[in-house]
């Protein structure tokens, strides 16, 4: 399944299928995709979606010793070695890989250096919290300088802080050139690093692309977002002939609903601003116009606009829109 | 703390032969068991000689001393108890290592990835074991010396053969743990070993030699089906003295030889075959 080449694919799955045993359907179901060298690839999903067990099918190759000296793995899991201090985790790791002595004692010192992990790099493990195991453990695939580098989750359960760090190593090794695939449940970690997404679930890849390439699948991407003042002299003005039960909300709703190419509008929540509203125009029209009309129609209405922008659709509407599912449930 | 990490990246990759990074993979692998069991190597004896001294005091030295078995018993004892404690011992390795690893720990991933096939992984376990083994049997020659005195008794013509066999056994042993801790859930493991454990020990003629067992014909073939027999046995061949000019009548050392040779190749082969079905999910 994996079958490093020369040219400029590091990575080819072709029709890729894991069934379980005593499993209802299948984990990863005739699954193709392949990543270009130097490239940051991101498989996102919910959790059960496959994105693991893809990952994991990188144990079956035609030849596993040639690839295995390419190759590093990041897993989710602590599979640290326990018995061993953590400079020598290191250390023990390239020995596997055929680093030289001089060498990967150097390379040690530099990457627990770099991940501020010198002061504890004579400890065993059992003393470190979560994110320090996973700067092990990158430290760890590091070591051998793979090509291809596989981070399952790296950021899962991380606390902010370690999360940017990683987030910057692994721009980094970007830089580098290194080829770097991961899955993540995390939009904004895929919609940060990743340069091509497949977004997976049930085992199935629904969509592939750039994450700007996933966000134009949702059909009226255009977002404007708005943010105006209705002075109280103004409603009350107005709202005898609008009738009794109209309030300033739904009359503005209404109002923005109607112009041309406007295809939903949602009204935002404000809390402890009475007299401000906010409103999320989805159109299919092309920004410029949308913009023109909402502006008009907010002055028209006397109301006062405050603020307006356009927002992108995030990767997680992306989610909903091909699976018509939130991806945390 | 952002600089980007030194790298040889850009001077591109230059894959070794897999023959050449398998050897150095497997070097790397034994030297990092090696440090562990260096680093070990005190509560290792401690763990591993407090059954034999225990045995060998209370069977050996207590039951002589007080007239419930004669000395010739701590003779035939002391053969039983090295090949009990390098059997069990070398079994124990695997067993108790692969049981934890591949069901919780995982810690054997690193290896599993390292460029080598990954049956060679488990084949350097059960070396390794085998190793521990023999260290831990060779102490239970001196002790044996301390505990029973002028009960110590051991020929010293075959010692070439008694240092085969004690190889033999220790790898016997490591094969049949492999085959534990790669088929044993971890829940089971307990279990398995209760229910595994004792009745090899005590139907493996590690107390009495097998020629002794004629009035319990029934017993005496049950006995047959344990490994340790032959172990056991095969120690009495290489370390009884021959009393009055005769030899002990041991199990022929050519059928040991073979029970022996049998037990390590098939418990191999089922062992790496089920290793390899574990790691390769």
């Amino acid at each position: 399944m994996l079958e490093p080449q020369e040219a400029t694919q590091a990575i080819e799955v072709e029709h890729l299928v894991k069934r379980y045993p005593r499993a209802q359907r299948t984990a990863v179901d005739d699954l193709s995709f392949s990543v270009r060298r130097g490239e940051t690839f991101g498989l996102l999903g919910p959790n059960g979606a496959g994105k693991t067990t893809t990952i994991g099918g990188i144990d079956v190759v035609a030849n596993p010793i040639g690839a295995k000296q390419r190759i590093a793995v990041v897993p989710q899991r602590n599979n640290l070695d326990r018995t061993l201090r953590i400079s020598e985790i290191l250390t023990y790791h390239a020995a596997y890989h055929g680093v030289p002595r001089a060498e990967r004692t150097a390379r040690a010192a530099t990457l627990l250096e770099e991940l501020g992990l010198s002061a504890r790099r004579k400890e065993k493990l059992g003393w470190l919290s979560g994110g320090l195991e996973q700067r092990v453990m990158l430290a760890r695939a590091l070591m051998h300088e793979p090509e291809v580098l596989f981070l399952d989750e790296p950021t899962n359960n991380l606390d902010p802080q370690t999360r940017l760090f990683l987030w910057e190593r692994i721009q980094a090794l970007h830089k580098q050139g290194v080829t770097i695939v991961l899955t993540t449940h995390d939009m904004e970690e895929a919609d940060r690093l990743c340069e091509r997404i497949a977004i997976m679930d049930q085992g199935h890849i629904l969509a592939l692309d750039t994450p700007d390439g996933l966000k134009r699948l949702i059909p009226g991407g255009t977002m404007l977002e708005l943010r105006l003042r209705v002075p109280e002299a103004v409603g009350a003005l107005r709202a005898p002939e609008d009738g009794a039960t109209d309030t300033q909300d739904e009359r503005f709703r209404a109002m923005l609903g109607r112009l041309p190419g406007v295809t939903k509008v949602e009204q935002l929540a404000l809390e402890g601003q009475p007299e401000t509203l906010a409103f999320r125009l989805y159109g299919s029209s092309d920004a410029g116009t949308l913009l023109a009309n909402a502006t008009q129609t907010v002055i028209q209405e006397q109301g006062e606009l405050l603020d307006l922008r356009f927002t992108q659709p995030s990767l997680e509407d992306v989610f909903i829109y091909l699976t018509g599912r939130n991806l945390r449930s | 703390m952002s600089t980007p990490i030194p790298s040889t990246q850009q001077h591109g990759f230059h894959p070794r032969s897999n023959a050449r990074a398998t050897l150095t993979a497997f070097v790397a692998i034994v030297s990092r068991d090696l440090l562990v069991m260096r680093r070990e190597v005190i509560i290792f004896l401690l763990q591993t000689l407090i059954q034999p001294l225990f045995f060998l005091f209370v069977f050996g030295k207590v039951l002589s001393t007080i007239g419930a078995a004669n000395v010739s018993f701590s003779i035939v004892l002391l053969p039983g108890v090295v090949a009990l404690t390098v059997f069990l011992t070398a079994l124990q390795g695997p067993a108790v290592d692969l049981a934890r690893d591949l069901n919780v720990i995982r810690e054997i991933d690193d290896r599993l990835l390292a460029p080598l096939p990954t049956v060679l992984v488990a084949i350097e376990k059960v070396l390794l074991a085998a190793l521990r083994a023999l260290i831990g049997g060779a102490f239970i020659f001196p002790l044996a010396y301390w505990i029973l005195g002028s009960g110590f008794q051991v020929r010293t013509d075959m010692l070439g053969v008694l240092i085969g066999l004690m190889v033999l056994v220790a790898l016997v042993g490591a094969s049949v743990g492999l085959v534990l801790g790669t088929a044993a859930p971890i829940q089971l493991l307990p279990l398995i070993f209760a229910l595994v454990l004792t009745p090899l020990i005590f139907t493996g003629c590690t107390f009495y030699p097998w020629a002794s067992l004629g009035a319990i014909k029934w017993f005496q073939v049950v006995t047959l089906f344990n490994p340790l027999t032959y172990a056991a046995e095969g120690m009495r061949y290489a370390m009884v003295p021959p009393l009055h000019g005769q030899a002990l009548q041991t199990l022929a050392i050519g059928w040991v030889l073979l029970a022996l040779c049998t037990s390590f190749i098939v418990c191999l082969w089922g062992g790496l075959k089920l290793f390899h079905r574990r790691v390769v999910s």
